[in-house]
């Protein structure tokens, strides 16, 4: 086991562990934002560069500081080894700087786009994002497009992290899409004559950070916040049949996975629980589903605000209201 | 007269044939690796020259050599870096196109000593013709066995396979190289781990750029303790040096290091001066990626002291009032030429060159070169010119590979020395549109 400072908590992990996990691990608010790593799939991370910290001392043997910012998703941590996440300045400064040019070229149309309200990127900027653009140019212009049968691209909104482009990889027989051009004209695209396909194509739209990639049967039904999110399962031969099913009174809007804390599948049985495109497209009726319990969620969300029949008893204010 | 390693024999009718090559004393050193020495020692002689990379960053090859993962049963890799594709950068060109057996030679030598039974030449996708020049060579390499099974009865065998890329400047970041030659995308990886532990195929690789591969043949040619005797003392031996600009006779010279840059710029034997009779206005001693050095620092340093061709003295005074050796392309810009339409299109030259991979870098370098686009054609305000400046600190050191600072150094050096310049573009931008900044007497338009 090796020792890891992290904001002045002190936690003790796996060697090889990298930064960002060590402080999943530990967990509060000493968590740097990830926009691009996924743990479940391998080889994410290192793109958005919003994990960045400060590394004051590389390790016990050789304490001195690291002279650029490392990120912290592929970072491994060493034995005595002090990072500077939120207690950083320079963390904060350049968090910024990242966020902003995350935004330079996002249309900031969250009015009208369906990830918002449970989107990583409308985290951040609320975070670390400023309150005026610097950006006087006209910013990227792409329609939005098909990239299957169920599934909208709005390349505007993407912000690059490849995390479809590994579902694809790892959890489909075969990729059909990836990134085409370079620079500022990177976007995400099929193959030609090709389109997204497979029985689970649909988890790039969970793992997708942004609005970028959207359900085609979700879209402008319902705001994320008048649905009741409810863990659900049920019995399917391909994944493991466990969900959370949105509702509205006893209409199901869409189906998504479990997610954890840091917005990945959760894992179930050692697995992640990624589901299937039947489960998710397929069973919008409440008869397929067992409900199981409310989800729980974070009392920050935004979905969170009071949509049970019980009061959530960690928001004290609705019995105020009432 | 500068003493001559690499370059001596170009002259040479025919040096591009294996028969003169050989007849000038071309593979003396796969001999004498091969036969007297062990790969360890032909290591420790390379490590023992301070060899320093040639392709731009100057980390000594030997320390990466040693570097280098030697597990059982694993394949090892050297990888010869030939995506040269920085602007004002055309040596390794020359060096192959004209000499392409002292690669060749130099790649066996080093495979060899590194243990690898397999070698790449990475080639630029635009120096297509280079590659059938040194396909032909290593075919003849073949013939003549020095390269296949058992190099010259020493129980060695080696396979050296050219590959082109596509021609992304990307390419040239070892990483990027890598996936490129493994036939993806090429994305620089994330480090750790370095491709001295994972690199090819996931086997313990070693990237190195041509002309430090082909100085490993005189280096063990000459001995190291020979070799160490040129150049200055942190700065061994000579290096090649892509003169290009408003000279009067750019072109591609070999330098021992520590010689000063008045005399590589204006002496006979050299560059020959400045154009057309011109004053010098400013130069980038180094590809276009290193910062920018205005007159009065070119042949000084910011105490006074005289500037050398070498790594130490072109970096006195970091980058405040000075510089980088880099890959050698020193660009000279006479008192016509415009900073900021120069700057500007360096900008787009790296917007258009980022992979995309890492936000700072995919959207920074566009959103620099589209402000520089604006103050270059009148479009300008001097918030604008502190904009710069912000986005390229931010860029700086937050991206996965160089690609990030090599675009920011230039713009940030480029304001840092020319500031006035910048703001004469926002404050005239009726001009602006129509001329150069300094150009009173020639008109033609942009």
């Amino acid at each position: 086991m090796v020792k890891v400072t992290i904001d002045d908590v002190v936690i003790e992990v796996e060697p090889g562990t990298t930064i960002l996990n060590a402080a999943r691990q530990a967990g509060g608010d000493i968590v740097p934002p990830a926009m691009c790593y996924y743990s479940k799939l391998e080889g994410s991370g290192g793109k958005c560069r919003t994990c960045l910290v400060e590394v004051a001392a590389g390790s016990e043997k050789d304490p001195r500081p690291m002279p650029k910012l490392v990120a912290s998703c592929s970072t491994p941590v060493m034995d005595g080894m002090i990072v500077k996440n939120k207690t950083s300045e320079r963390v904060h400064e350049n968090r910024g700087a990242v966020t902003e040019f995350l935004l330079i070229n996002h249309p900031l149309d969250c009015p009208v786009c369906d990830q918002a309200g449970e989107c990583k990127l409308q985290d951040l900027a609320f975070d670390h994002g400023a309150a005026k653009t610097r950006y006087e140019e006209p910013r990227r212009k792409h329609e939005p497009v098909d990239i299957g049968n169920t599934i909208k691209l709005n390349q505007d909104r993407c912000i690059l992290c490849y995390r479809c482009v590994y579902v694809g990889n790892q959890l489909c027989d075969s990729r059909v899409h990836g990134v085409m051009h370079r620079g500022e004209h990177a976007e995400i695209s099929t193959y030609i004559e090709n389109s997204v396909d497979n029985e689970f194509s649909g988890n790039m739209i969970d793992v997708c950070p942004v609005g970028a990639l959207t359900d085609k049967t979700f879209r402008f039904k319902s705001r994320v916040w008048f649905l009741k999110p409810m863990n659900a399962s049920c019995e399917c031969t391909k994944c493991a049949g466990k969900a959370v099913v949105w509702m509205f009174g006893n209409q199901i809007y869409r189906v998504t996975v479990r997610k954890d804390e840091y917005d990945e599948v959760q894992m179930i049985d050692g697995k992640p629980a990624w589901i299937c495109n039947e489960c998710r497209y397929d069973k919008k009726d409440v008869s397929k589903w067992t409900i199981e319990e409310p989800l729980k969620l974070k009392r920050t969300s935004v979905i969170s605000q009071g949509h049970y029949d019980k009061p959530n008893p960690l928001n004290d204010s609705t019995k105020n209201l009432k | 007269m500068g003493r001559k390693l690499l370059l001596e024999h170009i002259d040479v009718p025919g040096i591009e044939t294996f028969e003169v090559y050989r007849r000038e004393g071309g593979y003396r050193s796969v001999e004498k690796a091969l036969k007297t020495m062990s790969p360890q020692e032909v290591v420790e002689e390379v490590q023992k020259s301070a060899l320093k990379g040639r392709g731009g960053a100057g980390f000594p090859t030997g320390m990466k050599w040693s570097f280098l993962a030697k597990p059982e049963g694993i394949p090892r890799y050297l990888v010869c870096n030939a995506d040269e594709s920085e602007p004002g950068t055309f040596k390794d060109r020359y060096l192959m196109e004209k000499i392409p057996h002292l690669l060749i030679e130099g790649m066996i030598t080093s495979s060899y000593a590194l243990g690898a039974n397999t070698s790449h030449i990475y080639i630029r996708g635009e120096y297509m013709f280079v590659l059938d020049i040194l396909e032909k060579a290593i075919a003849e390499a073949y013939e003549k066995g020095f390269l296949g099974k058992n190099i010259l009865g020493s129980g060695y065998d080696l396979d050296l396979y050219v590959s082109p890329g596509g021609g992304a400047y990307i390419c040239g970041e070892e990483t990027a190289l890598l996936e490129s030659l493994e036939g993806k995308r090429g994305n620089p990886r994330m480090k750790p781990p370095f491709p001295a532990v994972k690199g090819l195929f996931g086997c313990p690789t070693v990237v190195n750029n041509v002309e430090s591969i082909a100085t490993v043949v005189p280096i063990i040619n000459m001995g190291a303790d020979e070799y160490l005797k040129i150049g200055t003392e942190k700065s061994s031996g000579t290096k090649l040096i892509s003169a290009s600009g408003n000279l009067v006779r750019p072109g591609v010279y070999e330098i021992e290091l520590g010689l000063s840059v008045e005399e590589f710029i204006y002496g006979d034997e050299w560059c020959r001066g400045i154009a057309n009779g011109k004053k010098i206005k400013a130069c980038i001693p180094g590809g276009s990626s290193v910062p920018i050095l205005p007159a009065h620092l070119i042949t000084k340093t910011a105490a006074g002291e005289t500037r050398y061709m070498s790594y130490e003295s072109l970096s006195d005074g970091g980058f405040a009032s000075g510089s980088m050796l880099g890959s050698g392309g020193f660009i000279v810009f006479d008192e016509d030429q415009c900073i900021v339409r120069n700057t500007w299109n360096f900008a787009r030259f790296y917007a258009h060159e980022s992979c995309g991979q890492c936000s700072p870098c995919r959207e920074g370098t566009g959103w620099m070169e589209k402000v520089l686009y604006r103050l270059e054609h009148g479009q300008g305000n001097m918030r604008d010119i502190e904009l710069l400046e912000q986005i390229n600190k931010k860029i700086e050191g937050n991206t996965i590979c160089p690609l990030g600072d090599a675009a920011a150094w230039p713009v940030a050096a480029a304001i840092r020395h020319f500031r006035e310049e910048f703001e004469w573009h926002v404050t005239n931008p009726q001009e602006a549109q129509t001329r150069n900044y300094g150009l009173l007497k020639v008109t033609e338009t942009l």
